[in-house]
């Protein structure tokens, strides 16, 4: 018991660490960008205002000396992330405005990656014709390879246009979400169905599987029962890396469908250089980045019975 | 009827040939045999014999480019050679069941043992989940496993080598099959788990009535284990009869040389020789009258033992490695544990001398010291007369040109990228020994004294046989001019007749050369053959040592005889002819 509390805990401190490096990170780099949110907001001569003026406004939101890097991080900690120098609102409201829309957006995705991965997966695995499995084999590289701007714009294209399949304004929930869902998800499954195929075409050639055949196993139990948890953990670890694609993706997916989100939000904050929203959405990616993250370790050991820690 | 009867097997793998065009590889042509109920049948066959092969297309398991091209394979009167993969699963652990070469990798690492048992009788629905449970239980405890029900819960990587192997026996048995294929079962294992593990499927074999077919590349085991003998070579037969038959006088010139070379039986009357007239004779005068003679008889062309260990002249000669109170501690889970405990011996110049144990005695770390590849945590090793501890910078360079390795396995110890002529010549290179076509030079002559043609030069390490990787290893050991050489487990993972030629090949450049050999060996039999002096190492500990000589015919420790007595061959030339035979023994069992 004390060994596996041990482990959990060293786990989360490492989690802290690491998004303690994300902030300052983000923060330094932030700070470092030629200009700033205040400068594009109050240059505009039709405004008026003197650099002295500027200056003033500079210190009266906190964006400059020493303290402000300590003050922001105790706010940070506080869940209190400042406001937007764009629109003057409180950045966690901003946030909290379009989260629920993205995370909508990107669980989708990334259950429909998931399906279309172990599909292909499996599928070039049990098929016994060369060029079937060829041909799903080619399928992971050629999802990576495609732009998700690309394929968001020839979606609506051939779905929207062409077909007047999906609506490319109102419409239900269900198909606002679907195009969108598949851009992402597209991308995103290549690198996971990729790694499965080939943990799945290693597991199977180990030596414990004709030992199953030998005992009257069909090929459908020995890929099912043995290979398939076996093959497991590689693919998992790469699902969970994949979330920082998910991240970016939304950025691009939500920017081509007009949809409101953090991806669209980032987006808007990127392009008026709004520091305090960009710093905010910095360290949410990294905070899920890192929680996914964390749970794929913690899965490890409960998937493979060789990584279970032995209480000293 | 006979249980099983195999009737002109053949089997061809498919390869992709130059253009990328496929063709068809023969490996196993026209096989035939039978195995009568209860009976052990062995084959026996060097690596690419084809006897893997016959066994996995008797259970169907041949591998995805393999093709069973024609021939009967009949399982009760039945020919299951043209069955669908579907009908063949009833067949497969219910009639035939198979235990596996290598116990490391042949149990699913993720699922407790218990439950890879229970699935034979699973997959065949013999029983609800409480009577497989229970089914599981008695049989752990039948093939010796203490504690069953604890046994059950654990995975596979809590267990030892050779408990893994009596779970995989538990599987191939869960089911009472009429046949079970055991494929080189004992290959992974020491000499004395090997041992258990082979009277374990025995005395199985006696109670149950179950027919094996025994498929091993050591004539050792088949000698003691087999009723009949099938001996393979390039996909066919060579020779197939009763073993004692076979034993005493084989009929193909392939089996006598294969006898010849197999190590357990190459001095076999040495090992049981009276040992009151030659105990304190020195190494050169190993071959007795009588052995010779025995031997001679058997085979054709008898290479007599003392070429291998070579003469060591009268007198005290200086010691070459001398090792004094060796200790390694490892620290794990804050236990310090001694890997290697208080070790000491010399090698005189010129000599052999074996490091024997098990796995996990120690062995390897104590040549890994002497080489000063891992740092002892006290005592000494003086090479030469040098003191090795802390040697460092351009003296430490000079000892390791002074002290080389040949390693065990041929396969990984070559770069693949590298030819061959770049593989020796590195250590001139990075020694900086002499100019371009000097060393050039040098490196043609040293293939040339480990006899490969220099034709090979240019090639690849994958384009070259396992022996003459080895031959490649051994000429870049000693390119450098050293004078030690640690040969660990150096012929370990070659064929029987290609590591006959390896070790007379050591012989003849330990004459030659003046060479000191560390010899590290878990095979006696081979040890007998080219050490002059002998260490047995348990548990970190020498147990007992002297000449190879006192050793072998008068063991002091318990531990040596029970070595001993574990290689595999004692049985089958102590057993007495006029005794009935494990077949009779057998259907007498089935009858009463």
């Amino acid at each position: 018991m004390s060994g596996s509390a041990r482990y959990l805990l060293s786990r989360a401190g490492q989690a802290a660490l690491v998004l303690w490096a994300a902030f300052t990170a983000g923060y330094v780099l932030l700070q470092l960008l030629p200009g700033d949110a205040i400068l594009i907001k109050f240059q505009n001569p039709e405004l008026g205002l003197s650099p002295e003026q500027i200056a003033e406004i500079r210190s009266y939101y906190g964006t400059d000396g020493p303290g402000a890097y300590l003050h922001t991080l105790l706010g940070f900690l506080r869940g209190d992330f400042g406001y937007s120098i764009d629109t003057g609102t409180p950045v966690a409201e901003r946030l909290a405005e379009g989260l629920p829309a993205t995370a909508k957006l990107a669980g989708a995705a990334f259950a429909l990656a998931v399906l279309i991965a172990v599909a292909v997966a499996f599928a070039s695995c049990h098929t016994r014709l060369k060029w079937i499995r060829g041909a799903l084999q080619a399928v992971p590289s050629l999802f990576v390879s495609v732009p998700a701007f690309w394929l968001g714009i020839v979606l609506i294209q051939v779905f929207s246009f062409r077909l007047r399949l999906v609506p490319v304004i109102g419409g239900s929930e269900v198909q606002q979400l679907l195009l969108p869902v598949l851009t992402l998800a597209v991308p995103i499954s290549a690198p996971i169905a990729q790694i499965l195929a080939r943990s799945l075409d290693q597991v199977r050639a180990q030596p414990f599987v004709p030992v199953v055949a030998a005992k009257g196993a069909s090929s459908g139990w020995i890929l099912w029962r043995h290979v398939a948890r076996n093959a497991l953990p590689p693919t998992l670890t790469v699902a969970g890396l994949t979330f920082g694609e998910l991240i970016a993706g939304s950025v691009v997916t939500e920017t081509v469908f007009g949809r409101n989100g953090v991806g669209r939000l980032t987006e808007q904050a990127v392009n008026a250089q709004d520091t305090p929203v960009l710093l905010a959405v910095v360290v949410l990616a990294a905070t899920v980045f890192v929680l996914v993250n964390l749970v794929v370790d913690l899965l490890y050991p409960v998937l493979d019975p060789r990584l279970r820690r032995v209480a000293a | 009827m006979s249980l099983l009867e195999v009737r002109d097997l053949t089997v061809s793998y498919a390869r992709r040939g130059r253009w990328g065009r496929p063709h068809a590889r023969p490996a196993v042509h026209g096989v035939s045999f039978t195995v009568e109920p209860g009976e052990v049948v062995a084959v026996v066959g060097e690596s690419g014999s084809g006897k893997t092969t016959t066994a996995q297309a008797v259970i169907g398991l041949l591998p995805p480019n393999g093709r069973l091209d024609g021939g009967e394979i009949l399982l009760g009167g039945a020919d299951i050679a043209g069955w669908s993969q579907r009908r063949l699963q009833t067949v497969r652990g219910a009639q035939i069941g198979l235990v596996p070469q290598d116990p490391a990798n042949s149990l699913n690492p993720v699922k407790p043992v218990g439950v890879q048992i229970g699935e034979a009788l699973r997959i065949h629905r013999r029983g609800d989940r409480r009577t497989i449970t229970r089914r599981v239980v008695e049989l752990l405890e039948r093939v010796g496993l203490p504690d069953p029900e604890v046994r059950a819960r654990q995975y596979p990587h809590e267990l030892s080598g050779g408990m893994r192997q009596r779970v995989l026996i538990a599987v191939a048995v869960a089911l009472e099959p009429r046949l079970v294929i055991a494929d080189e079962p004992t290959s992974a294992l020491d000499v004395t788990v090997q041992r258990r593990i082979l009277d374990l499927i025995d005395d199985l074999r006696a109670e149950s009535g179950t027919a094996v077919l025994l498929v091993t590349h050591d004539l050792g085991v088949a000698m003691d284990r087999s009723d009949r003998l099938v001996v393979m070579k390039d996909g066919r037969i060579e020779e197939r009869g009763a073993t004692r038959a076979v034993l005493d006088a084989p009929q193909a010139a392939y089996t006598a040389r294969l006898l010849r070379d197999a190590p357990a039986l190459r001095a076999p009357e040495l090992l049981f020789a009276p040992t009151s007239a030659t105990a304190e004779t020195s190494a050169t005068a190993e071959t007795s009258a009588t052995a010779e003679t025995a031997r001679d008889a058997r085979t054709p062309r008898a290479v007599p033992v003392s070429t291998r260990a070579s003469g060591v002249e009268d007198g005290p000669r200086e010691a070459a490695v001398v090792v004094r109170d060796l200790v390694k501690e490892y620290r794990a889970g804050g236990r310090p544990f001694r890997a290697v405990d208080g070790v000491s011996f010399e090698v005189p110049r010129g000599t052999t001398h074996a490091l024997v144990g098990e796995s996990g005695s120690g062995k390897t770390t104590t040549a890994r010291m002497v080489m000063r590849l891992a740092e002892p945590t006290s005592g000494s090793v003086a090479i030469g007369g040098v003191e090795t501890a802390g040697l460092r910078g351009a003296r430490l360079r000079a000892l390791r040109r002074d002290v080389q390795l040949v390693y065990q396995n041929p396969y990984g110890s070559l770069d693949p990228r590298q030819s061959i002529a770049d593989i020796v010549e590195e250590p001139l290179r990075n020694f900086g020994l002499g100019d371009r076509p000097a060393r050039r030079e040098r490196v043609r002559d040293l293939l040339d004294r480990v006899a490969l043609p220099a034709a090979l030069l240019g090639r690849r390490p994958r384009e070259l046989s396992g022996g003459q990787r080895q031959r490649v290893a051994i000429a870049r050991a000693l390119v450098p001019g050293p004078r030690v050489v640690v040969l660990d487990e150096a012929v370990s993972a070659l064929d029987v007749s290609v590591q006959a030629q390896i070790l007379d090949l050591l012989g003849e450049l330990q004459r030659d050369l003046g060479l000191t050999y560390l010899f590290i060996s878990h095979d006696l039999a081979v040890v007998r053959q080219i050490s002059h002096t002998v260490s047995v190492m348990s548990k970190g500990r020498i147990v007992e040592s002297g000449t190879t000589r006192q050793l072998f015919e008068s063991p002091g420790h318990a531990y040596t005889r029970a070595l001993l007595a574990a290689v595999p061959g004692t049985t089958a030339r102590t057993t007495r002819a006029g005794q009935v035979t494990r077949a009779e023994q057998a259907r007498q069992e089935v009858t009463r």
